[in-house]
C-alpha cells in the first residue's frame, strides 16, 4: 500500500515492535507513518462497534489513529513520533481506565 | 520536549504554517517577548511537512518555505515544537500542552494561525481501512517519503487532488484512476470569475499540472462514488457509470477554515456561500470580534498559502502597532506592499471556489454512510433526528452525540450543518454553527488539574459544603 | 375534558399540514411553553391524557439545562428547610423505573436507568462530619418521611469501587440513588409526546401571553400567534419574564454549574457519586461547581482545575484520563433552590412548573404533575411548592 523512496529508506533504522513483532521504522515517522508502512492499514477497532479503522487524516485532527503506545490507551498515531524500542498496539475498543 | 518558559508573552503566534511563519518573521528585531507554539514536530505546516529535511523531488516547491522559515528563525521566538494549544479564553490567556504536561501563559496579543481541514467527504465506506485523504498521503510522502503503491484511487475534486497526483508522478508512482466528483455545472458557474483568475499566478501553475496529470492517469467523471470492502481484500469503489477495484483509495473535496481554537475563544463566525463553510468574522488586519485575538492564514477563509504568509505578516504588524511597538504610520507604510501582494494571490480565488465547490448534495451525508465518525452516526440518524425535532446542530448532538467524540466535531460539524440545513429546507447560514468547546483537544485530568486556581474557584467547588 | 378553545373545531377541520415541524394549526387545548426535559415531560402526559397539546421551544442554541445536567436521579441530599420536596423527590425515584420502562416503549430509546445506590464521596474528616450532620438535620424536620442512607467508611466503598483514592475517608451512601441517560431521556421524551399526537414547534419563543376574556390564552411570538385552553410555563429561567403575564411569578435565576467529560473507558465505576459518574456509553462526567450571577454559559479554567483535582484524589486514574470536552449549564434556581409548581387565580387555566432537578423529578412530572394539569387543577400536596411561599416577609 505504500513503499518507501529510496532516499527516504536510507534514512536511521528505528527499530520498535508492532502487536509484540520486531518492525522497523525510519527517523522521522510518526508511529502512524511507521504503522501504514508495515502495510497494515486498521489500526484499531471503534469503541462503539468495534469496527476497524486506519489513520484517515494523519494532520491530528480525525482521532482515528488511535493506538495504544508504550501501554497508553488512545494515543494519536500520527502525533507521536516514533522512538526506538516503542511498543505500539492496535486499540482494541474502549480503552481500560488504567494505563 | 518543554513547557513555555515564562507565564505571559506580548504574542502568542499558533501554528507554524506559511501564515504563523509570517506572523513571527515579522516580529524580527521588535523587542517582543514572543512565543510561537505548533502542535506539529516541526515547521512548515502541512503545505511544508518535511521541511527540515524535504525530498529531493519536492525540493523545489519548498524553496519559498524555507526561506521563510529562516526568516522566522531570525525573530528568536520562543519557539515550541509538539505544543497543543487546548484552551483559549477571551481575555487570552492560553492552555498549552507538552508531552503531557501543562501550563497557563496569558497573552497580550494572540495571532491564531491554524490552518485548513480537509472538507469532510461522507460517502459510503469512507471510514474503511485503506481509505484517507489526500492530504494525508501527501503529508506521508512529504515528511516520511512513503508513497502509495498498488491501484491507487483518488477521489473528490480541488486542487489539491491534482497536485498530489502530479507529485505522485514527480516520484516515479502512478494512480490507477482519478475519479472526479467536479459537478456538472461547476465550470459552467466559474466562467464569470474567469477574468480574475486570468490574473493569478495559480494559473500557468494549474494547467502545466493538470497537463501532466491528465496524460499520465485515466480520468472518470461521477458525483456519488461508494465504497465497500471486496470479500477477498481490497476496495471496490463504485459511481454512477462505473466501479474499480483499488488497494488505497485517497479522498479530498476541498479544504475548509479550521475555526475551532477560534471559536472556542468566542470569535465570531459567518456563513461562507463562496467556499460553503463557516469562516471567522475577521477585519483586514485579521482581527477576530474578540480583542487581542487576530486570525491569519486559511483559518480565517481559504486563501492559500502565499496568502497566507501575507496574512501572518499583517496581523503581526497590527499585533506590534497594537503593542506599541510600531507606530500606525509604520505600521500602514509596512501593510501597504504586503495588502497588495496578497491582493494579487486573491485574484484568482473567486474562480477556484466557484470551480471546485462540491454540490451540496456532496457536503451532506448520504442516509447509508457515517456522518459522525467517532460516534459512528449515519446520515439516515440524522435525518430521523431533525423530524424528531433537532433544529440546528447542537440539539442534534444532544440527541445523537454527534460531535460529542474526540475530534469535537471537526470532521462532521459541516455535514451535520448541511444535512440539517437541506432537511428543513433552510440555507447553512441560517442553521448556526456547532458550538466549540475547550478544551480544543483533548488533555489529561492530570493536566487540567495542574492549572492555577484562585479562592473563589475554591469556593465555587467547596461553597456549598 | 378538551378545552374551550372557540376556533378549535375549525381550526382541526380547516387546516392542513404544510411543513415538517411547522403546523398550521392555531388553536389547541393545552400549550406548554419550554421544550427542555420539564416541559417535554408535561407535554407528554397532557398529549396522553387526549389533549391536542403544542410545546412551544426555543431554536438551537437555548441556555438548555436538559441538554447540560449531570443526570443523576438523585434523593439522598433532597429537603433540608421543606420536608414535602424530599417526599416528591423519594417518589419520583420510585416511579422512575415505570417511566424509564414507558418512555423505551413509547420511542424505543433505552434510558439507562441506574438505581443501585449512589455516594457523595468525602475527602477530610472535616467534610464527612459536616454531610452527616446535614442529613441528620434533614431527618430531625419535623415532617420528614424517611428515606434510607448510611454513613460509609473508605473501607467499605473501597469494597465495591476499589479503585477509590486513599484520600476518600468516608462518604453518605443512599440506595435510592441512581443516574440516567439524559440526553437519551430528552430525546425519549421527545419522541414520545409528538407520538402522543402532540405538535412540536421549536424556533417560538413566547414573547406575551394574552389572557382572553371567555378563557383561554394567546401566545405571540415573532412567528405567529396560537391559542389554548390552558398553558404550562415550563421554559426555566424564562418563566421570570412569563409568569407575571398571567398573574404568577417565578422569580428564579441562573446558576452556573461546570461539568467535564472524559474519553470512553471500559466500565469501572459501578455507582454513580454526586460529583462524579460514568455514563452507559463508557466516558466519565465530573461536576461539582455553583456559581452565582454568572456572566455567560461559558466554563473557567480555574473551577474545572478545581473540580479535575478532587475528582483526582476521589479516583486517582482518572487523572490519566483525556478530557473531550467541558461545558456549564445554568441550574434555575428559586430563592430558596426548591421547585414551584403553581396555577393561576387571576387566569385559570395558567401553570407553571420550574425546577432545578428536572431530570430526578421526570417521572413526578410525567406520572402525576402532567395528569393533575390534564385534569385542571393541582393537587393539594403541592401546596407547599406555591412561589406564594416567598410572600412571607423574611423575619430578619
Amino acid at each position: 500500500m505504500f513503499r518507501r523512496l529510496p532516499e527516504a529508506e536510507s534514512r536511521p533504522v528505528i527499530p520498535f515492535t508492532f502487536e509484540g513483532r520486531p518492525a522497523e521504522g525510519r527517523a522521522g515517522d510518526s508511529v502512524a507513518a511507521a504503522v501504514l508502512a508495515l502495510g497494515e492499514l486498521a489500526c484499531r477497532e471503534t469503541a462503539i462497534s468495534r469496527t476497524p479503522r486506519g489513520p484517515y487524516c494523519l494532520m491530528g485532527v480525525c482521532f482515528d489513529c488511535l493506538m495504544e503506545i508504550d501501554g497508553v490507551p488512545n494515543r494519536q498515531a500520527c502525533m507521536v513520533p516514533l522512538a526506538p524500542g516503542m511498543r505500539v498496539a492496535r486499540q482494541r475498543g474502549p480503552r481500560q481506565p488504567w494505563p | 520536549m518543554t513547557l513555555p518558559a515564562r507565564d505571559s508573552y506580548d504574542l502568542v503566534v499558533v501554528g507554524a504554517g506559511p501564515a504563523g511563519m509570517g506572523a513571527v518573521a515579522e516580529c524580527a528585531g521588535q523587542g517582543i517577548s514572543l512565543l510561537w507554539v505548533d502542535e506539529q514536530p516541526s515547521p512548515g505546516g502541512q503545505i511544508h511537512r518535511g521541511l527540515a529535511a524535504p525530498l529531493s523531488a519536492l525540493a523545489g516547491a519548498y524553496q519559498r518555505g524555507l526561506a521563510l522559515l529562516s526568516a522566522a528563525r531570525a525573530a528568536q521566538a520562543e519557539y515550541l515544537p509538539g505544543a497543543t494549544v487546548w484552551q483559549i479564553e477571551p481575555g487570552a490567556s492560553l492552555g498549552v500542552s507538552v508531552g503531557g504536561a501543562s501550563r497557563l501563559v496569558a497573552a497580550r496579543r494572540v495571532i491564531l494561525a491554524t490552518g485548513a481541514l480537509e472538507r469532510p467527504m461522507p460517502i459510503p465506506g469512507w471510514t474503511l481501512p485503506g481509505v484517507m485523504t489526500v492530504g494525508g498521503a501527501q503529508t506521508l510522502l512529504k515528511a516520511q517519503g512513503l508513497v502509495p503503491s498498488g491501484r491507487v484511487v483518488l477521489v473528490g475534486t480541488g486542487p489539491l487532488l491534482w497536485l498530489f497526483a502530479a507529485q505522485m508522478l514527480a516520484v516515479g508512482a502512478r494512480p490507477a484512476l482519478i475519479l472526479d466528483t467536479t459537478p456538472a455545472g461547476n465550470a459552467r458557474r466559474a466562467l464569470r470569475h474567469l477574468p480574475g483568475f486570468l490574473a493569478s499566478p495559480y494559473l500557468a501553475r494549474g494547467l502545466g499540472l493538470l497537463r501532466r496529470v491528465r496524460r499520465a492517469v485515466p480520468v472518470r467523471r461521477g458525483e456519488h462514488p461508494a465504497i465497500r470492502p471486496r470479500p477477498a481484500g481490497g476496495l471496490l469503489i463504485a459511481w454512477e457509470s462505473g466501479e474499480a477495484e483499488a488497494d488505497l483509495i485517497l479522498l479530498h473535496q476541498g479544504v475548509v477554515p479550521h475555526v475551532h481554537p477560534a471559536q472556542a475563544a468566542g470569535c465570531a463566525l459567518a456563513w461562507s456561500e463562496a467556499q460553503a463553510c463557516f469562516v471567522p468574522v475577521t477585519d483586514a488586519w485579521g482581527e477576530s470580534s474578540i480583542p487581542g485575538i487576530a486570525i491569519a492564514g486559511d483559518g480565517a477563509g481559504i486563501a492559500g498559502a502565499e496568502a497566507a504568509e501575507y496574512g501572518g505578516r499583517i496581523a503581526a504588524l497590527q499585533a506590534l502597532a497594537a503593542l506599541g511597538r510600531i507606530d500606525a504610520a509604520t505600521r500602514d507604510a509596512r501593510a501597504a506592499p504586503l495588502l497588495a501582494a496578497r491582493a494579487r494571490w486573491l485574484a484568482g480565488r473567486a474562480f477556484l471556489d466557484a470551480l471546485f465547490l462540491p454540490k451540496p448534495a456532496q457536503r451532506q451525508a448520504a442516509p447509508e454512510a457515517i456522518a459522525c465518525r467517532c460516534e459512528e452516526v449515519s446520515g439516515a440518524a440524522l435525518r430521523q433526528a431533525v423530524r424528531q425535532g433537532a433544529t440546528g446542530p447542537n440539539q442534534l448532538k444532544a440527541f445523537l452525540r454527534c460531535g460529542m467524540g474526540p475530534c469535537q466535531g471537526r470532521q462532521c460539524a459541516l455535514t451535520v450543518v448541511e444535512t440539517i440545513a437541506a432537511e428543513r429546507g433552510l440555507s447553512p447560514a441560517a442553521i448556526g454553527p456547532l458550538r466549540a468547546r475547550n478544551p480544543i483537544k483533548p488533555v489529561t485530568l492530570a493536566e487540567i488539574a495542574a492549572m492555577p486556581v484562585s479562592e473563589a474557584d475554591i469556593a465555587a467547588v467547596l461553597g456549598r459544603r | 375534558m378538551h378545552g374551550s378553545c372557540a376556533l378549535l373545531a375549525i381550526a382541526r377541520a380547516a387546516v392542513p399540514w404544510k411543513h415538517p415541524g411547522m403546523t398550521a394549526r392555531t388553536c389547541f387545548d393545552a400549550a406548554v411553553i419550554g421544550g427542555g426535559v420539564v416541559g417535554l415531560a408535561i407535554a407528554r402526559g397532557l398529549a396522553r391524557a387526549g389533549l391536542a397539546t403544542a410545546i412551544l421551544d426555543e431554536g438551537d442554541v437555548a441556555r438548555r439545562a436538559s441538554r447540560a445536567n449531570f443526570a443523576l436521579v438523585w434523593v439522598q441530599s433532597k429537603g433540608l428547610g421543606m420536608p414535602a420536596y424530599g417526599a416528591w423527590t423519594a417518589r419520583s425515584a420510585a416511579l422512575w423505573p415505570r417511566l424509564a420502562e414507558a418512555l423505551q416503549q413509547e420511542s424505543g430509546l433505552a434510558l439507562a436507568l441506574r438505581q443501585n445506590g449512589g455516594y457523595t464521596l468525602c475527602l477530610s474528616e472535616e467534610e464527612l462530619e459536616a454531610r452527616r450532620a446535614a442529613m441528620m438535620r434533614l431527618h430531625n424536620q419535623p415532617g420528614w418521611q424517611p428515606i434510607p442512607w448510611e454513613v460509609q467508611d473508605h473501607a467499605a466503598i473501597a469494597r465495591v469501587m476499589p479503585m477509590l483514592g486513599r484520600d476518600v475517608v468516608g462518604g453518605i451512601y443512599c440506595p435510592l440513588d441512581g443516574d440516567v441517560n439524559s440526553l437519551r431521556l430528552f430525546r425519549a421524551l421527545h419522541v414520545a409526546a409528538t407520538r402522543h399526537g402532540a405538535t412540536y414547534l421549536p424556533e417560538r419563543q413566547v414573547e406575551r401571553i394574552e389572557p382572553l376574556p371567555a378563557g383561554g390564552f394567546r401566545l405571540h411570538s415573532r412567528q405567529g400567534v396560537l391559542e389554548a385552553a390552558r398553558i404550562v410555563l415550563a421554559a426555566g429561567l424564562g418563566n421570570a419574564r412569563l409568569a407575571p403575564m398571567v398573574g404568577l411569578q417565578a422569580p428564579v435565576r441562573p446558576q452556573r454549574g461546570q461539568v467535564m467529560v472524559t474519553e470512553r473507558t471500559a466500565p469501572f465505576l459501578p455507582h454513580p457519586m454526586v460529583t462524579i459518574r460514568q455514563t452507559d456509553e463508557g466516558s466519565v462526567m465530573i461536576g461539582d461547581s455553583k456559581e452565582e450571577a454568572p456572566p455567560d454559559d461559558r466554563t473557567s479554567p480555574g473551577i474545572l482545575a478545581v473540580m479535575a483535582q478532587r475528582a483526582q484524589r476521589m479516583f486517582p486514574l482518572l487523572g490519566r484520563l483525556q478530557v473531550i470536552r467541558s461545558w456549564s449549564g445554568l441550574r434555575v434556581m428559586s430563592p430558596d433552590g426548591f421547585p414551584i409548581y403553581d396555577e393561576s387565580a387571576e387566569a385559570p387555566g395558567a401553570f407553571l412548573a420550574t425546577c432545578h432537578s428536572g431530570v430526578t423529578l421526570a417521572a413526578a412530572h410525567a406520572e402525576l404533575l402532567a395528569p393533575m394539569i390534564a385534569a385542571g387543577r393541582l393537587a393539594p400536596e403541592l401546596a407547599p411548592f406555591s412561589a406564594r411561599r416567598f410572600d412571607v416577609p423574611a423575619a430578619a
